[in-house]
């Protein structure tokens, strides 16, 4: 940028600060700076916020656990008689049960459901960082785990219809479990929480660890359920993914009920 | 009147196939000449049918039959019933490179890679589940009607066969892809047939050519699902339509409707116009929701495997009430006596199911056994004018209903917010309990309602004007019924409970006791028709000169 070779006269009176140039090299610099400055500066500051293990925020989260979970898992995550213990479950299923909405529960059911979130991001990381320095646990996975794109659909597809499928359907559309339990639909969920869940094993799901499915085996799971909500079905409206019973159910009710509307609009005596 | 009343035996002249006329009469000469055909014409053209929305439910079968045989044979151009294994490499990413059975495959490519081939598949599979549809409310309207009377008795039971063909041709077609929902499907046909003691496990390997799922179970279905099945179906509604030309159509009671005439349009060129446009109307209704909603994808589903099994794995909903029927089974329905297991799950299943089954194939001759009628029915019955057998009709469809139902228990639980066993319990009550509440419920309603039309005919209707006579008495004005009308509340036949009378060698056998029970019991409550006499007399009742129009009050005989 500062070589600026012009084998033409009057080359003394172009160069240096007084090059033509010079006020875009001056710009261009300043704008690197500045750039390189807040990058660095923002850096630190979401370093300072997503800083799990700094004992403020440890702090911070045992005061958050106190005020909103302690009723029920104990004051030091010990559990009780309404709520399991928290020790050893790790920052991940922190992250999934009240990043999703499930945690603090609404009430006692056969399980909890999924509802608009409570905490700010900043807040679960800080009740995360709290449960998860009580004992080692799962912890929160790494971004390169959860990049869909890097996946396999095709494995992951087959991996789906293999562990999963037979609750949460083969389209991720959900299902029934016994006592009233269900395996929840699979739609709008982040690729995190959805690793979260396979590795910590949320109510009534069995847990996948690494041995069982490997990190990157997960992320093509991940890729698959992706795929599948991002790419609408070829055939038309998917009727809830839901298998037969949708369909049994629309040709009765609209198949059937339009052609029966239509023979007795054919038969109608003309007035 | 849009109607035509015509005598079928009336002998009119010959249709105009004139020699004078351009082309269309020459060459309608020249086929004439060499086939005879203006016999069959004539005869044919002028076949009169009644115009009623129930009587156009078979033909919405029909047509469904043809957009399944167009749909079917475009599907057979690329569809190959293989179960050797390939590598797939179509178009569709997240089954690229997974090893699946040929047949799979190629529906793949019918999916995703063969110009319109998505949308005859879902034609061919929307289509199939309006077939049976349609077969099924046309069932119901004749049942219910009483359409299966006397002559067309063995016209119910070739319409039955049908409709049980029709669901052996829809699960042979939903086994063929060869995805992980027709294995299901076959696994649990699999496990039925294990289940039948003593030839139950040769059957399956005979079936399936050794231990499920083998290499030829797709072929052999797709044997059975192109050429078999088709045929004899093809046969017996050619069968089926024979008997409604020989038989000539029901029609429902209405002024002017004996048994001995049929109201309503010739075929040519009323009735053949309104049902070859009725033809293209149901083809556009089901293009029509081919082309927005996916039927069977199977591209979720993945190639057929036996370990995975997906929630939400249910059959078409024909199939359905007998994949019900064995949820509703309480577990620990089994026992091991000799070294062999026995699973009544399974065999009270095909029982009960199969037991269902014949009853409903052979209840017109049950009916005419009980109520002794040898008459030849062409005027159908109102449902409320046969309590009994509404009785029974709404009876059976709330067992269907209930097994039906049982089918997607699951859904029911996650979308209603319910326990699965809650859902479970309420259907197994709904199974057992349901067909005795609706019977005695619709037979009150029937009977009811003919305690409705009685005072409708022998009073008329409520009119809310409240008249005060010259003598200071008030009455309610009553509306009379119009004659068309009333001819249609009127006419229906009564019968009564048949008597015991002994036999040849003065004797009353047990057969005849059970059937005069029976017939007791199918007849005992009724509301007899009204009489001419009681006619006469309930107009006597009300002041004439309020019903200021001179009714005639006379009803012609039936």
């Amino acid at each position: 940028m500062t070589t600026i070779k012009t084998p033409r006269t009057r080359r003394p009176r172009k160069t240096g600060r007084r090059h033509p140039l010079a006020s875009i090299a001056l710009i261009a610099v300043g704008l690197l700076f500045t750039g390189g400055a807040y990058a660095a500066f923002s850096t630190s500051t979401a370093v300072a916020t997503t800083d799990s293990s700094s004992q403020q925020t440890i702090a911070e989260g045992e005061k958050l656990f106190a005020a909103n979970c302690a009723t029920c898992h104990g004051l030091s995550a010990q559990g009780s008689a309404e709520g399991p213990s928290l020790i050893g479950v790790g920052a991940a299923s922190v992250d999934f049960q009240v990043g999703t909405g499930r945690m603090p529960m609404q009430m006692q059911g056969p399980q909890a459901q999924k509802k608009p979130v409570q905490f700010t991001p900043e807040q679960i990381t800080a009740l995360a960082a709290y449960v998860a320095s009580l004992a080692p646990g799962p912890a929160i996975p790494a971004a390169e785990l959860l990049d869909a794109a890097a996946g396999d659909a095709a494995n992951g597809a087959e991996l789906f219809r293999i562990n999963c499928a037979m609750c949460h359907n083969v389209a991720g559309a959900g299902g029934a479990l016994t006592e009233g339990k269900f395996a929840p639909a699979i739609e709008n969920v982040s690729a995190q929480h959805i690793y979260e869940a396979m590795i910590t094993g949320p109510q009534n799901m069995p847990v996948f660890n690494d041995m069982n499915i490997t990190p990157e085996d997960k992320r093509d799971i991940i890729t698959y359920l992706k795929y599948v909500e991002d790419n609408p079905s070829p055939g038309g409206l998917a009727l809830g993914s839901l298998g037969p019973v949708a369909e049994g159910l629309f040709i009765w009710i609209f198949g059937l009920g339009a052609i029966v509307a239509l023979t007795v609009w054919i038969t109608a005596k003309s007035n | 009147m849009t109607t035509i009343n015509t005598r079928e035996s009336a002998e009119d002249q010959t249709v105009g196939t004139k020699k004078a006329g351009g082309f269309t009469a020459t060459a309608a000469n020249y086929i004439d000449e060499r086939t005879s055909i203006s016999g069959a014409v004539k005869e044919l053209g002028r076949k009169i049918f009644p115009d009623h929305w129930s009587f156009l439910l078979g033909e919405v079968a029909l047509y469904s039959f043809v957009i399944i045989l167009l749909s079917g044979s475009f599907l057979t151009f690329f569809f190959q019933a293989s179960m050797a294994e390939v590598v797939y490499d179509g178009s569709y990413a997240p089954l690229k490179g997974v090893p699946m059975s040929v047949a799979m495959s190629s529906t793949m490519d019918i999916s995703f890679d063969i110009r319109g081939g998505l949308l005859m598949r879902q034609v061919h599979h929307w289509a199939a589940l309006l077939f049976v549809a349609a077969i099924g409310l046309h069932m119901l309207r004749i049942y219910f009607t009483g359409a299966f009377r006397k002559p067309r008795e063995l016209n119910w039971v070739i319409g039955f066969i049908l409709f049980i063909l029709a669901m052996a041709e829809g699960f042979t077609g939903y086994s063929l892809p060869d995805d992980l929902l027709s294995g299901n499907g076959l696994r649990i046909i699999d496990g039925l047939v294990k289940g039948i003691p003593v030839i139950g496990t040769w059957t399956s390997f005979l079936l399936f050519g050794g231990e499920f799922p083998g290499t030829d179970i797709v072929g052999r279905l797709y044997s059975l699902h192109i050429l078999l099945l088709p045929a004899i179906i093809v046969a017996l509604i050619a069968m089926h339509l024979l008997f409604v030309v020989v038989h000539k159509h029901t029609q429902y009671p209405a002024a002017g409707r004996t048994n001995q005439n049929v109201v309503g349009y010739p075929v040519l060129p009323v009735y053949a116009a309104k049902a070859g446009g009725f033809f293209f109307i149901v083809f556009g209704v089901v293009m029509l929701i081919a082309s927005l909603f996916t039927i069977n994808p199977i591209w979720n589903y993945g190639p057929y495997d036996p370990s995975p099994v997906s929630a939400g794995t249910q059959p078409d909903w024909y199939i359905g009430f007998a994949d019900g029927a064995m949820r509703l089974i309480p577990p620990g329905w089994e026992f091991v006596w000799l070294n062999h297991t026995y699973s009544l799950n399974i065999v009270v299943v095909l029982a009960v199911v199969g037991l269902f089954i014949v009853t409903v194939m052979v209840y017109p001759f049950i009916e005419a056994w009980i109520t002794g009628d040898k008459r030849e029915h062409h005027v159908l019955d109102r449902p409320r004018n046969a309590p009994t057998r509404t009785a029974i009709g709404a009876a059976g469809v709330t067992f269907y209903a209930s097994l039906w139902a049982a089918a997607s228990s699951d859904i029911m639980a996650t979308h209603f917010h319910l326990t699965m066993e809650g859902v479970i319990h309420t259907l197994q009550a709904t199974t057992l309990l349901g067909p005795i509440l609706a019977f005695f419920i619709a037979k009150r309603v029937c009977l009811a309602l003919q305690k409705k039309d009685r005072e409708i005919v022998l009073h008329g209707y409520e009119s809310g004007r409240i008249v005060r006579l010259p003598g200071g008495e008030f009455v309610e004005v009553h509306q009379p019924v119009d004659e068309y009308e009333r001819w249609k509340l009127v006419s229906y036949s009564d019968f009564k409970p048949l008597m015991l009378r002994p036999n040849a060698q003065g004797k009353i056998g047990p057969a005849e006791k059970v059937r005069a029970g029976l017939s007791r019991w199918f007849f005992e409550d009724r509301i007899t028709p009204i009489t001419q006499t009681e006619l006469s007399h309930a107009h006597g009742d009300h002041p004439a000169a309020i019903t200021d129009q001179e009714h005639q009050s006379e009803i012609t005989d039936k």
